[in-house]
């Protein structure tokens, strides 16, 4: 179980990281990126900007009211992890409209979590289902 | 600078932001509906009372807070039972009612006719309030 502030907090900063790759055109950010979704895809306690949240920020606030189960964050952080990885193919390969596009989709999904809460679970993980799943 | 990028940027977080705002308006609303199914039978609906059939997935978080309300409701509301489906294991009930994601409440009547749905979590006032207008008031007030 997560303080969910934590996984915001990240998506703050995973909006102002994209917001830079993207006008700088640099792959080798959102390459670091695409490192920092992995590792907090693996251990969510632990990922990059949750060590930066619990020991300067956290401590700030008051205690979470309610705690999230890690499982919807995981699945975040993994298609973050994908649309980076594709950005940073892009850029470094000199496709850039490629970099651009999929790091636009990373960018529109963190913002959207940052400033709403937003779910990406819960609006992805059941089309992908219903998409994986042949029709009877 | 990369000027493509920076406008790509800005359009994203103009967007998205519209997006935010209408979806917050809309989350947990409950629309008037009509529709009767053979998959609700299978989801383990039972005519004579109204049910309250939630779909959850996995990587759902406000799925819990839905749960949580439902429970509330189904305990408090004399007639009003809370049936919790795991989307993914039931695609074909899922496509058949067509329930693009989740959480999603559907208000089953009765009779067997969904006459309410809400997509995103709902709220305590929210589900109370439908579910006043069709009859159904908590028996006690919530503590």
């Amino acid at each position: 179980m997560l303080d969910p502030r934590g996984p915001r907090f990240a998506a703050a900063i995973t909006t102002v990281v994209l917001v830079l790759v993207l006008a700088f055109g640099s792959g080798w950010l959102v390459l670091a990126q695409a490192v920092v979704f992995g590792v907090t895809a693996l251990w969510p306690r632990y990922g990059p900007y949750a060590l930066i949240y619990r020991p300067l920020v956290a401590p700030r606030l008051s205690p979470p009211t309610e705690l999230e189960p890690v499982a919807p964050v995981r699945f975040a952080q993994l298609v973050g992890f994908a649309f980076a990885t594709v950005a940073a193919i892009g850029y470094l390969s000199g496709v850039t409209t490629l970099g651009i596009v999929a790091a636009a989709f990373a960018l529109a999904a963190a913002f959207l979590n940052a400033a709403f809460g937003f779910c990406l679970g819960c609006e992805v993980y059941l089309a992908l289902a219903r998409l994986r799943a042949p029709r009877t | 600078m990369q000027t493509a990028g920076l406008i790509v940027a800005v359009a994203v977080i103009l967007a998205a932001a519209a997006f935010g705002v209408l979806r917050r308006a809309r989350d947990g609303r409950v629309r008037a509906v009509s529709m009767s199914s053979p998959a609700l039978e299978q989801l383990g609906v039972r005519p004579g009372q109204v049910t309250l059939v939630q779909f959850s997935s996995a990587f759902c978080a406000p799925c819990r807070t839905t749960r949580v309300v439902c429970a509330e409701v189904a305990r408090t509301t004399p007639g009003v039972t809370h049936v919790e489906v795991d989307a993914e294991s039931h695609l074909a009930q899922v496509r058949e009612l067509g329930i693009r994601r989740t959480p999603t409440v559907l208000i089953v009547s009765p009779t067997g006719e969904v006459i309410r749905r809400a997509e995103g979590a709902p709220t305590l006032a929210q589900l109370r309030a439908a579910l006043s207008a069709l009859g159904r008031s908590a028996s006690a007030p919530s503590v």
